[in-house]
């Protein structure tokens, strides 16, 4: 079985064709970039201004525990099969508004509860001497707190894509686009060399993407760590 | 199971009236809603009790060799990383299209978290707790299971609550080599445009989650009777 998941994989025509794992894993990754970026932009600001006013926490914290508890598959399919049904929407494939909509909601948990931590967990007392030099409150959350999140609103995101990823997967269990479908219809017609080649391809390109992820996290954070030092010293 | 033809008088689900509520399906397929349910409750328990049974020596493991431990929880972050769709099938060459397969994928993740909170149990244990007890002349395995293990069950049983919810929820993916429990019937509810069996289905799965976190709540606050006067809340 494995040998044929291979062959499957070395075989150019798989790839090529408006069926091809081409057209799919460019469909995935679209979904992937526009949900996170959709996301990002709807959930990042509001966690940081509750964590600046530091009010909202236990809904900020929560959100990810019930992000956890609802199956990302009941969502898509009662998205699906429900008010945004499977048109097909412009590059993003069948089922595309149903599937952006539950990649967007499923990425805003971890993006949401490290945002609110994050500017939380920032020293007190740093918060306290910004303060006493007679920063504004509109200072202290662009130069001191945002940078001091900035590690753990980056893992937030890291985290987020992951799971956008995973999510994007199982699209192809409501017929939905993206490279699941390789695996839905290798097993589903019992051709499991090709299940498994896209199953391989699928995890292959999630190791990338969370490597890749890890890389930037690890540029962001040693530079941080400095900004801190700077910071602690400059304001102590 | 597709939808009948003709709605019958009192139904409301047929290829006529398709309503996502409907009472008279819970009733008439009562025992097909019963299996998937058990099904699914039988994969999620073997699956955290595998995990639970594995986690505590790779946690006990990596706290004695600090150098085991980034590789412990480096390899299981990167098994996390893996979507469940694309882990299942990678176990197929090994364990075939069988419940066998869904249950080790699902005790794999629930590793990660599992691992991680046994350690991070353990190390909320306070040094001058391990001094007296050593004090008292307790040597390192009933150290372990008397004091190390008692003190570190608050942390550990949240990891547990955590690995079992969403267990629950990752089950459902299961449905690609036939055992996904309630997620069989979510996936046959699509194929079929079945809408009072995907509800059904939804409905389920979200009380199971949240009734399996109830039990094991419950359950520690008897293990620890201790924390009550601390964690009211």
């Amino acid at each position: 079985m494995i040998g044929d998941a291979v062959s499957f994989l070395l075989n150019g025509a798989n790839w090529s064709g408006p069926d091809g794992m081409l057209v799919q894993l460019t469909q995935q990754l679209l979904l992937t970039v526009t949900a996170l970026v959709v996301a990002t932009a709807a959930g990042l600001p509001i966690a940081l201004w509750l964590g600046h006013l530091g009010k909202g926490g236990f809904l900020a914290v929560n959100i990810s525990n019930i992000g956890r508890a609802v199956p990302t598959f009941a969502a898509l399919v009662l998205l699906s099969v429900g008010p945004l049904g499977t048109d097909v929407l412009g590059p993003y494939g069948r089922a595309g508004l149903a599937t952006l909509v539950s990649l967007a909601i499923f990425s805003l948990p971890p993006i949401v509860t490290n945002g609110y931590v994050g500017i939380r967990e920032v020293d007190p007392e740093v918060v306290e001497a910004a303060r006493g030099m007679g920063m504004t409150g509109r200072d202290l959350f662009w130069r001191v707190e945002l940078p001091l999140a900035l590690p753990l609103v980056v893992t937030g995101l890291r985290l987020a894509l992951v799971q956008v990823w995973a999510t994007a997967t199982i699209a192809a269990l409501v017929a939905g686009p993206g490279l699941g479908n390789v695996i839905t219809a290798g097993f589903y017609r019992s051709n499991y060399g090709k299940g498994l080649g896209g199953a391989i391809l699928v995890a292959l390109i999630a190791l990338i993407l969370e490597g890749g992820a890890a890389l930037v996290e690890r540029y962001a954070v040693p530079r941080n760590r400095i900004e801190r030092r700077e910071a602690r010293m400059s304001l102590a | 199971m597709t939808l009948p033809t003709v709605g019958q008088d009192a139904s409301c689900y047929s290829l006529v009236v398709n309503h996502w509520v409907c009472a008279s399906y819970w009733h008439d397929r009562f025992d097909t809603l019963r299996d998937a349910t058990l099904q699914h409750l039988e994969i999620t328990a073997v699956s955290v009790a595998l995990g639970l049974l594995c986690a505590v020596p790779l946690a006990l493991l990596a706290r004695r060799l600090p150098r085991l431990q980034s590789l412990i929880l480096g390899a299981s972050t990167m098994l996390y990383t893996i979507p469940s769709l694309a882990l299942f099938p990678l176990l197929v060459p090994f364990t075939g299209i069988t419940e066998t397969t869904v249950v080790i994928g699902l005790a794999l993740y629930s590793l990660t978290i599992l691992v991680r909170t046994i350690l991070a149990g353990l190390q909320s244990v306070s040094d001058d707790v391990r001094e007296s007890a050593r004090g008292m002349g307790y040597g390192s395995t009933r150290m372990l299971v008397g004091v190390e293990l008692p003190l570190a069950l608050p942390v550990v049983m949240a990891g547990l609550r955590v690995a079992t919810v969403s267990t629950v929820a990752l089950t459902t993916i299961g449905t690609i080599v036939d055992y996904g429990g309630l997620g069989n019937l979510l996936y046959d509810g699509v194929q079929n445009d079945f809408k009072a069996e995907i509800f059904a289905a939804c409905v389920i799965v979200v009380a199971l989650a949240f009734a399996l976190d109830a039990c094991l709540l419950v359950a520690q606050r008897l293990m620890t009777p201790w924390t009550r006067g601390r964690t009211a809340g």
